[in-house]
């Protein structure tokens, strides 16, 4: 049976290097290239025709966009407009990288979601970028957020560090959930296809068992695909609401 | 595994950057206006249907509401012309009776006295053929004319006697 784990290896493609800085183009690049043509490709020619009443795909590039737009709305308001492209971006390029990943794709197939420093790095830039917008729109009084309204400054010693950690643990919640997700779900795949492939080999019928497995198993994964990206944007606008509104 | 080797990290935040900034620069100049512009053309189309079909509709009810007006007054106005036509036709009717009375009285009245007329002429030929006939009757009876003046005297007071 394969390691569980070679999936998440990086190969180099094409190796490249700037310095002493490695940027290699990898299969994790590959996927992330393949993805953004993917979507741009989607979302550009399912509405080339314009038409009034939508067809398959134009429906389903609406879909995408009445649905972020419509999360962004009810969870930040009407000054989350600014904020759209980005957060339709993240999630599109969250969903297309868990997606694509659940395809076995020949020499690039891979799920760059899997990787802690992708989500971590899209997370960081998601509390770094809430932090700044908090700070410019309300200054100083910003740090309200790390001590409530209303609270008796007697417990300002046990309130202001829990207030700290939750709000610094935010970029670490968001980018573990969705790598720790995709990783998990991977592997089972991956143990479970083993399975099916080293017990179907000796006797048909005990191969069917984990076979049917990994297949509800699949069905589990593409839906938490969805789900993840939807998790990981929906956190992303809950903060962002924090930042503009403070609670 | 894979995911904890910093050997690894430099290239993936590289490609990572660079994909994620060409996806929302293309999201944010591109595909996100494309589709918004789509959905704000439904949007705009489906207000101007519906402003179009309150239009229609008004314009629906004011043409109801001037038939209703064009059909009461239609009906008034048969209604007058159907009285007039009516008083016009009892008018004429009673002059029309009432000549045709006067002319049955004339009628009537002419017929009396041409009646009347005819009675004194039927009388004088009564007497006239009782003449004769008595005449006759003598001279058959006796053999010889009747005196002529006795004659007329005696038919003149039978005529008298009987009320003629």
């Amino acid at each position: 049976m394969a390691n569980p784990i070679e999936q998440f290896k990086i190969q180099p493609l094409v190796p490249l290097k700037v310095g002493s800085v490695d940027i290699s183009f990898t299969n994790s690049a590959a996927m992330m290239v393949l993805s953004i043509c993917l979507i741009t490709l989607f979302l550009t020619l399912s509405v080339r025709s314009r038409a009034l009443v939508p067809g398959r795909w134009q429906s389903m590039a609406e879909v995408f966009y009445e649905f972020i737009a419509g999360m962004l709305r009810e969870n930040v308001g009407a000054e989350g407009r600014k904020y759209f492209p980005f957060i339709f971006s993240l999630f599109m390029f969250v969903l297309f990288g868990n997606l694509l990943g659940m395809i076995p794709i020949p020499v690039i197939g891979f799920t760059y979601t899997s990787h802690v420093i992708v989500t971590f790095a899209m997370a960081l830039v998601v509390f770094v970028g809430v932090t700044a917008i908090g700070f410019a729109r309300h200054g100083t009084h910003y740090l309200r957020m790390f001590f409530p309204h209303g609270a008796p400054i007697a417990t300002a010693v046990i309130l202001i560090p829990i207030e700290l950690i939750s709000y610094f643990s935010r970029p670490f919640s968001l980018a573990v959930r969705l790598f720790a997700n995709m990783t998990v779900g991977h592997i089972i795949l991956k143990v479970m296809g083993g399975f099916v492939v080293s017990l179907g080999a000796f006797y048909v019928i005990p191969g069917v068992v984990p076979f049917a497995f990994l297949s509800a198993i699949t069905v589990l994964e593409f839906g938490i695909a969805l789900l993840q990206a939807y998790v990981f944007t929906i956190l992303s606008c809950i903060y962002l609401h924090d930042a503009i509104h403070m609670h | 595994m894979p995911q904890f080797d910093p050997a690894f990290f430099a290239p993936q935040l590289f490609w990572l950057v660079l994909t994620f900034i060409t996806l929302y620069f293309v999201m944010s100049t591109v595909a996100l206006p494309k589709i918004g512009a789509v959905l704000d053309e439904r949007q705009r189309k489906i207000d101007d249907n519906l402003d179009k079909a309150a239009q229609l509709k008004a314009e629906a009810e004011a043409a109801v509401a001037a038939y209703e007006k064009a059909l009461a007054e239609s009906r008034a106005h048969a209604q007058s012309v159907i009285k007039e036509a009516s008083d016009r036709l009892a008018a004429e009717a009673e002059t029309r009776n009432r000549e045709l009375a006067a002319r049955l009285a004339d009628q009537v009245k002419a017929g009396e006295a041409r009646i009347a007329e005819a009675k004194d002429k039927a009388l004088a030929n009564v007497r006239d053929v009782a003449l004769d006939v008595a005449g006759a009757t003598i001279a058959r009876l006796v053999g010889s004319p009747a005196d002529t003046a006795r004659l007329e005297a005696a038919v003149a007071a039978a005529l008298k006697e009987h009320g003629k």
